[in-house]
């Protein structure tokens, strides 16, 4: 019992009913196109970013050294078919989808440059802008989501980077934890006299467009639409973790007994985790969520077990379960990683430096295979035993499993041809 | 059963508007500009469009107008290329208005200029906007963001390089010597704001690259960075090149100060200075792409420098490259930051430059008008670098006056943003800044007489929406301003922000409170909505659609306040046309 008039497309009736005059309340069709469009979208494929900001200590979290000088304080423990620290016991739980790549090695070891670098694939250069990772799944399959009505790449509390030569519309829509969208309504307005002012913005909009001025003046309202489109859309609902059972939230963000009252920042990228299952499951392809306090130039140990390991485990462990019980698990992959790791030396304040010759990046879940890891480094952490990693491989291996050729090429602005992924391979270990 | 009789509903209602709104017959007065303008065209449609087109002056008698105009109609001719109509008096004082001052004009004055009829009004326009206040702030604005981006980076003083430009465009600085302050530049931040060029530049680690590629592009209109890697593919520049003028950078040497702030009981960021780093090696060395690792010594386009650069300053400190480097930009009778500037202002008027992009100059990238281009940047050079000069000689041209509607000839021929060399046979829309939006938005509307806010309170709260809305539009300095980026939430940020809410509300002292109380009929309030807004009078269509909306509205200021929020959110208000 479809609501738009027979042998007319949704998009068709919504701009005749913009450009039609003031007169016509429209506040009920246009309610009864938003709960048609409310459609849960599974088994889409997505991506879920994990960013460690300011460059976590993978040699204490997925490639301890026990009996090394820097070893640290930690001991190993099993984790599926390989081992990790042993603050991270929930998540060493459901390792069989998980993976860690332990021969990263990527020459940046500055901040910007880092990040820009594992975002994008590419090195800083003068020449281009390149898109960060997000903007190009955004890109390759936002476009074909034609029913989702909320942006195809969302950060939360991330650092995601410009979309580059892909343009504005592939932008990062950025959000805090709290899912508060600015701007997002017409407060005081009532459907009435928004339908009005829709109307009204369409006749002269309309008139503009037909005026032989150019592309732009389309481009406006097109953008104009996905942004009305927004405020309308029940898919915004997913912004909205606390429509949530609170024992699930729990589960997120509840890292056990608090020492401290240090549990709380923890509990942020809990709450983002799930935000980004939640849009994941409205069918948003790429969400990437940010996690802080990761620069550990000292203190590194007490500040990895009283603070971020816990709740930075809980909530991994969490977001993972709570993908495998929906079935979700096959279609999401999730990648872990920051701008560097840090120096497998342990400096004279108990913390270490930027270190990006050796290092580790998980990844896992969509179709890749799991529970194991990839690549090695010496007994010390020095260097890699094996062949080094790129962001690219990492990316294509994001690739492989969102159906992204790796094949694509994108053109820049000046018309050079940039491959996906800066023409990286998916990692053969991972992929079946 | 209720679905489908609803459904039915709406079917016919569109279709009934429909009829009611072509059946209308025009009743809302043309506007008397436009009006000219058409009568204007529709005699000159007998004439051959040559000979129409000799005619065109805005009342200007600069030799170099006609100059101007003869290199531009050659174009057309060569391309059989008609031109548009001259632009009706409302289009064009809103566009020079915000392309020169950067805001709409305010109502007032397109009322007294429609009504003007002096021969000679669009000169003396131009003449009265280049000593108006606005016009320091406009290009203030505009290089501002040119130097140092739209985004501040970390660790630089937006202030001090705004106070540079400020200082610059309010005595009219000669462009050469400006370039030579920027790119020489050494110190505090904020006592010598022109070092924030360069320190923006210096965000990441990269031993100058980025701050050599930014200085040749911006300054002297060349694209050099792909060179840092390999030969130019296309033209002379070479991959040693590239690195003899990174040479002249590599003292560059960035210092943030932090402080103790005894409230706070810690340390926090105090200022950043722009330093000479001494006894710095008088070669850089790269690597080729065959694996040699090859020297480079300080050389400009083949001049030797090694001497000078060993030179020690009065101060005994190694000389200061850059300021080298800065004299042998400007030496000359036609140098290339004269031809940089010249292109880079006709694509700040226009829309795109006499080369596409505009700072990819060279023999591999030809220009639309070389002479034009060459002759311009002559005369920029004998007028001592006077941008006002440059600006009068632009504006006055027939190219800039006439509209943005393109004809059906020239339509697809001259279509820039769909690849063909641009031929400026009409007006390239442009997308305002966020700065020329939020100046439109408080001159159209008087938001800042609407609050009663002091005037650091406005800048304050200026700084907070460019803020959000940069952030919000995103950066990316490779876009042509023609075409438009917006984003998502900066329509979000213009329909439901605070500013068009404030812009629409009818406050004592408002726009709208204004127009209510001063203006009794209707259908001028609604003309006047619109020439506020649009600097046109609506056409019989949106005429009959406000009314309808006032009809049917309970209240009369609430139909008023959604009609000027359409207007406001629409395309036609944000492009610059």
């Amino acid at each position: 019992m479809s609501f738009v008039p027979a042998g007319m497309t949704r998009r068709h009736f919504m701009s005749h009913m913009a450009a039609s005059a003031a007169t016509i309340p429209a506040i009920q069709f246009m309610q009864h196109l938003q709960v048609h469009a409310e459609t849960v979208k599974k088994n889409q494929k997505a991506c879920i970013l994990m960013w460690m900001g300011g460059g976590p200590p993978t040699i204490d979290i997925w490639d301890l050294k026990p009996g090394s000088k820097n070893g640290g304080e930690f001991k190993p423990i099993t984790a599926a078919g390989t081992q990790i620290s042993e603050h991270m016991p929930k998540t060493a739980a459901q390792f069989d989808v998980l993976n860690v790549v332990r021969s990263m090695s990527t020459r940046e070891a500055d901040h910007g440059r880092g990040r820009y670098f594992m975002h994008t694939g590419y090195v800083p250069t003068p020449t281009v802008v390149h898109p960060t990772f997000g903007s190009v799944v955004s890109h390759e399959l936002g476009s074909k989501r034609k029913e989702l009505e909320i942006p195809s790449f969302v950060s939360i509390g991330g650092d995601p980077g410009s979309p580059g030569f892909l343009g504005m519309s592939n932008a990062a829509f950025v959000v805090n934890t709290q899912g508060r969208i600015q701007n997002a309504d017409m407060d005081g307005v009532d459907d009435n006299r928004r339908n009005h002012r829709l109307a009204m913005l369409g006749t002269i909009e309309d008139n503009f467009i037909s005026s032989k001025r150019g592309e732009a003046p389309q481009a406006h309202k097109d953008v104009y639409k996905k942004a009305i489109q927004l405020m309308t859309s029940k898919q915004m609902e997913a912004f909205k973790i606390d429509k949530e059972d609170p024992k699930t939230i729990d589960r997120y963000t509840n890292a056990g007994a608090p020492t401290g009252g240090m549990m709380r920042a923890g509990g942020e990228f809990g709450r983002g985790l799930l935000m980004a299952r939640r849009l994941v499951e409205a069918g948003v392809p790429f969400v990437e969520v940010g996690m802080g306090g990761w620069d550990l130039h000292a203190n590194v140990f007490n500040t990895l077990k009283d603070r971020n390991l816990p709740s930075m485990d809980t909530a991994i462990s969490a977001l993972i379960t709570d993908l495998k019980e929906r079935s979700m698990i096959k279609d999401v992959v999730v990648v872990w990683m920051g701008e560097f790791g840090r120096t497998p030396r342990i400096n004279q304040d108990v913390g270490r430096d930027h270190w990006a010759a050796s290092w580790s990046v998980m990844i896992g879940g969509g179709n890749l295979k799991g529970g194991t890891h990839v690549g090695a480094t010496d007994a010390d952490g020095l260097t890699c035993e094996t062949k080094p990693y790129l962001p690219g491989d990492i990316w294509a291996t994001a690739c492989y499993a969102l159906g992204i050729p790796t094949t694509t090429v994108h053109t820049s602005k000046r018309g050079r041809p940039m491959k996906i992924a800066n023409g990286g391979t998916p990692i053969p270990e991972l992929i079946g | 059963m209720r679905t489908w009789s609803g459904n039915r509903l709406v079917c016919w209602v569109v279709a009934g508007l429909a009829i009611a709104i072509s059946a209308s017959v025009a009743i809302t007065a043309e506007e008397s500009g436009s009006k000219e303008a058409k009568s204007k065209a529709a005699a000159a449609d007998a004439k051959p469009v040559g000979k129409r087109r000799e005619e065109f002056t805005t009342g200007s008698s600069d030799v170099l107008i006609s100059f101007i105009n003869e290199q531009i109609r050659q174009g057309w001719t060569d391309n059989e290329i008609e031109p548009s109509e001259v632009a009706g008096d409302g289009e064009w004082i809103r566009r020079v208005y915000l392309d020169i001052v950067g805001h709409v004009p305010p109502m007032e004055e397109i009322e007294k200029f429609l009504g003007d009829k002096d021969k000679a009004k669009r000169s003396k326009v131009v003449d009265r906007l280049l000593d108006d206040p606005g016009y320091v702030r406009h290009w203030t604005n505009v290089w501002t963001n040119l130097t140092i981006g739209q985004d501040t980076p970390q660790r630089v003083s937006r202030k001090g390089m705004e106070k540079f430009l400020r200082e610059a465009f309010t005595k009219n600085r000669p462009w050469n010597d400006v370039v030579m302050d920027i790119v020489s530049a050494e110190g505090h931040f904020e006592e010598n704001g022109a070092v924030n060029f360069l320190l923006a530049q210096m965000v990441m680690p990269d031993d100058g690259v980025l701050a050599t590629a930014k200085t040749t592009r911006l300054f002297l209109g060349m694209q050099v960075q792909c060179t840092q890697c390999h030969n130019h593919p296309f033209n002379d520049w070479q991959q040693r090149q590239f690195w003899e003028f990174n040479n002249f950078f590599r003292q560059l040497q960035k210092e943030d100060h932090r402080k103790y702030d005894a409230k706070a009981g810690r340390m926090v960021d105090d200022y950043s200075e722009l330093k000479r780093r001494d006894g710095v090696a008088d070669h850089v060395t790269y690597e080729k792409r065959n694996g040699l690792i090859e020297a480079a010594y300080p050389r400009y386009f083949g001049k030797d420098v090694v001497d000078e650069v060993a030179q020690k300053d009065k101060d005994g400190w190694d000389v200061n490259r850059r300021e080298v480097l800065a004299k042998l930009m400007i030496d000359g009778e036609k140098p290339l930051v004269a031809l940089a500037m010249v292109n880079r202002m006709w694509s700040q008027f226009f829309g795109y430059g006499i080369t596409k992009p505009v700072d990819d100059m060279g023999p591999h990238n030809p220009a639309s008008h070389p002479d034009l281009l060459d002759r311009l940047g002559s005369e920029f050079v004998k007028s001592r670098y006077d941008v006002k000069q440059l600006v009068r000689w632009i504006c006055n041209s027939e190219a800039y006056n006439v509209t943005s509607q393109a004809s059906k000839v020239n339509e697809e021929k001259d279509n820039p943003a769909a690849g063909t060399t641009a031929m400026f046979s009409h007006v390239y829309l442009k997308s305002m800044s966020a700065e020329q939006l939020y100046d439109s938005l408080i001159v159209a509307t008087n938001a800042h007489k609407s609050g009663r806010s002091s005037w650091e309170q406005a800048e304050d709260k200026k700084r907070v929406w460019l803020r959000q809305f940069v952030i919000a539009f995103g950066t990316d300095e490779g876009d042509e301003s023609t075409t438009f980026n917006g984003s998502i939430p900066q329509a979000l940020m213009m329909m439901n922000g605070d500013l068009v809410k404030d812009a629409i509300s009818a406050q004592k002292g408002s726009f709208l409170n204004t127009i209510l109380a001063e203006t009794p009929k209707d259908t001028d309030r609604i003309r006047r909505l619109y020439l506020t807004s649009l600097g046109r009078a609506p056409n019989p269509k949106e005429a009959k659609g406000a009314q309808d909306l006032l009809r049917v509205s309970p209240d009369k200021l609430a139909a008023y306040q959604d009609m000027f929020w359409a207007l406001l959110n629409s395309n036609e208000f944000i492009f610059i046309h």
